[in-house]
């Protein structure tokens, strides 16, 4: 038992130190400044990197959690402090990121009262956090925040979300720093797998002529990645991954079909299509992958393994699956699998690599993929690379290949433009010594460019890549392809002078116009290394991203490259 | 059946703390699903709640809403009885305008699904009426020829038979 004289936002900070937390991110207001207080009167470790908007602040948590696997920690005010980071908090929750939000309340007796800056955070946000609290006594601070780290790193993980108003912080903390946890309800699956369960399923993998392994986040969450590397050699079976699992498997890999869904590649597609048995570790099926989910892998045996039992069913009812850490299942999986006759499946899909290559056309004006390339080359693929939301995502996805966990860093499930600048701040925080690349659209940069400010304090090398066709890509895309090309509130006419906004933060800028020019400047920015450095790329107008499943289309459907002038396209009836 | 759709009735045991009505009621509306009915009454151990919810809707999409209440940090269990052999009871509270005329064919049909009579004026009765939620459907149907004033329902709780916890 430690016991000492200290309030409430001492023994918080005292905490976030016994959590091992190294990094926090925020901005300070009224009902945190004793939170704030305490960083300084309280000797920790913690770095506290201020933003300079909330949702920065949770954003760089988000990176910083995908680039280390370590959960991250966001401090606000209250009020409008807290709801600045709904659309952190929701993207974070969409991709299972470990986070804890410290948000400041009005004091207690105010609560509900209308208080100046009181908002109701605990209630606006509960559809989007794996949990929440609302903090009434002091003493509770410890087991609260034990119990909040606990359950956002455990299971399938998320944030957690900690309304802590300002007498509770500011009271006399005369509790036990080391309270335990008390949480009857958390369900975490037994650390022992079901083992007749894992030889079913390995029954019917050893039945299969064509076997296709779907790797998603889970793996990289769980760090299954030695096993299922083991379990695609063991087997010989192809291994696709989705958007989010890009490093799960490395995609250099001659087994790897790299990822598939509405972008992914024509080949990954095709084996979803061919396949006699599917074998999802770790993904939720999410509907960018499932093209219509009525007809999705119809004649396939499915099977599926997730840590939530929530998935299972959710979009696929599976013929077999296990419930369980992708780890531990697959450690007892591979011990009942043997070497399957795959030689004329893994012909077939070599075919259809060859056939079917990711391609772009190098005759012409500059091209997003054409620079994405160029990084991926001359960085030899070993950058850690953050995206922001849209046809530049895709591409990102597509030409720069992923060989290792946690350097792939997008949002996936929630799709926020906004998401790259800071995200890739907190990954260039949690790994000093790798390179960073962010790439943006000029739409989603111009969102969050305020963190370049952020950037330039901490002197972080991250090379921030504005892929500046001066439209809202992805939307245009639709409007040409599906809607007549009616362009409607895409044109981003106005934007800045990205150079000079950069040099206007004291960071670096390079202009890139012209395809001849590419290498150079690529290779200068990578090798420039102090602090961050802007490249401005200005790319074609109007181009395309393929292959392309329309939404809600059948994967057969998948449009492998731009259809001819004179074919019409139907309306997507999927979502966005 | 209320509409034709099938009442499933849930119980749900959860850990006392504040939101977590809210965060249930939450996974049911995101999802499209009314709740019929709801009670919450404290466990045995003070700690702990019980929730006894009734709810219409596909079989499909309560599966999935049963799997992600069941997921929430607060909830302990989240169990189907609508199948299962189960005590499910109600109990209601009926006012209705009947004159001195009235009031004899009034208090015979009481009678027959033994309810109490709670109160009484010259204008009114009030009924209290405790039995399967089906028989008190049963006597709303019969008591429409009056002119209801007022009707409240507690809504089912549930126990499941046998010496088992529900």
């Amino acid at each position: 038992m430690e016991k000492m004289e200290m309030d409430g936002a001492q023994a918080l900070i005292r905490c976030l130190e016994a959590e091992g937390v190294e990094c926090m991110f925020g901005l300070s207001g009224g009902s945190v400044i004793p939170i704030f207080d305490a960083l300084i009167t309280v000797p920790n470790n913690i770095k506290f990197v201020l933003v300079r908007h909330e949702q920065g602040a949770t954003h760089m948590a988000d990176g910083y959690a995908r680039a280390t696997g370590k959960p991250a920690v966001a401090l606000v005010t209250s009020g409008p402090g807290a709801t600045n980071t709904i659309t952190g908090i929701m993207t974070a929750h969409m991709d299972s990121v470990p986070m804890i939000v410290l948000t400041g309340q009005s004091v207690s007796w105010m609560l509900g009262k209308d208080a100046f800056q009181e908002a109701d955070i605990f209630g606006i946000t509960m559809p989007v956090v794996k949990h929440s609290y609302l903090l009434k006594e002091t003493n509770d601070i410890p087991r609260i925040l034990h119990e909040a780290f606990h359950i956002a790193t455990t299971g399938r993980p998320g944030p957690v979300l900690i309304d802590i108003p300002k007498d509770v912080s500011a009271g006399t903390f005369t509790g036990d720093l080391c309270a335990e946890m008390d949480i009857p309800g958390y369900k975490l699956p037994h650390g022992e797998v079901d083992t007749g369960t894992v030889r079913e399923i390995a029954e019917a993998i050893n039945k299969s002529q064509r076997p296709l392994i779907l790797a998603g986040h889970g793996i990289m969450i769980s760090g299954a990645e030695a096993e299922l590397k083991q379990l695609a050699e063991t087997l010989n079976a192809p291994v696709t991954t989705t958007l989010l699992g890009k490093g799960a498997f490395p995609e250099t890999h001659e087994l790897s079909l790299s990822w598939l869904g509405m972008h992914g590649t024509a080949y990954a597609n095709k084996a979803i299509c061919a396949c006699d048995l599917l074998i999802n570790i770790g993904s939720r099926f999410d509907d960018r992958i499932l093209g219509d989910p009525k007809h999705f892998c119809e004649n396939a045996t499915v099977i599926h393994i997730d840590v939530d039992p929530a998935e299972i069913g959710k979009m696929i009812r599976p013929d077999h699956y296990c419930v369980g850490d992708a780890r531990e299942v697959l450690t007892e999986l591979n011990k009942h699998v043997a070497r399957l006759n795959t030689a004329e499946w893994l012909k077939t899909l070599d075919g259809w690599k060859k056939k079917y290559p990711l391609k772009f056309k190098r005759q012409g004006g500059l091209k997003m993929q054409h620079v994405i390339d160029e990084f991926y080359k001359l960085s030899e693929g070993k950058a850690v690379v953050v995206t922001d939301v849209g046809q530049h995502q895709m591409w990102a996805g597509q030409f720069y290949k992923t060989d290792h966990p946690n350097n792939f860093i997008s949002s996936g499930g929630a799709g926020t433009m906004g998401f790259g600048v800071p995200a890739s701040i907190g990954a260039q925080l949690g790994r000093p010594d790798d390179t960073v690349i962010a790439f943006c659209g000029d739409g989603g940069f111009q969102m969050t460019e305020c963190e370049l400010a952020t950037a330039a304090l901490h002197n972080l090398p991250v090379k921030f890549v504005v892929l500046n066709n001066h439209y809202l890509g992805m939307v245009r895309q639709w409007q040409t392809l599906f809607y007549g090309d009616r362009r409607s509130g895409v044109d981003l006419e106005g934007n800045p002078d990205f150079v000079k906004l950069a040099e206007s933060f004291g960071i670096k800028g390079f202009n890139l116009r012209r395809p001849g020019d590419v290498k150079r400047i690529v290779k200068a920015a990578l090798a420039y290394n102090d602090g961050p450095c802007l490249i401005n790329c200005e790319v074609e107008k109007v181009d395309n991203v393929f292959p392309m499943i329309p939404a809600g289309k059948r994967i057969e459907d998948m449009l492998i490259e731009e259809p001819k002038p004179d074919v019409k396209l139907e309306k997507p009836t999927g979502s966005t | 059946m209320i509409n034709n759709k099938k009442i499933h009735t849930l119980s749900v045991y959860v850990a006392n703390e504040p939101g977590v009505l809210a965060r249930i009621a939450q996974t049911f509306s995101r999802r499209g699903f009314n709740i019929e009915s709801l009670v919450v009454s404290p466990a045995i151990d003070g700690h702990f709640s019980r929730m006894t919810i009734g709810a219409s809707g596909s079989e499909a999409g309560l599966e999935q809403i049963i799997k992600q209440v069941s997921k929430l940090i607060d909830v302990l269990h989240c169990t189907d009885h609508t199948f299962d052999e189960a005590v499910v009871k109600e109990m209601g509270l009926i006012k209705i305008a009947v004159s001195a005329e009235d009031r004899g064919e009034a208090l015979q049909i009481a009678e027959h699904f033994g309810c109490k009579t709670v109160d009484l004026t010259d204008e009114s009765i009030m009924l209290q009426v405790v039995g399967d939620p089906d028989k008190i459907d049963a006597l709303m149907e019969m008591i429409e020829k009056f002119k209801i004033i007022e009707i409240v329902r507690t809504g089912k709780v549930l126990m499941a038979r046998g010496a088992e916890t529900t």
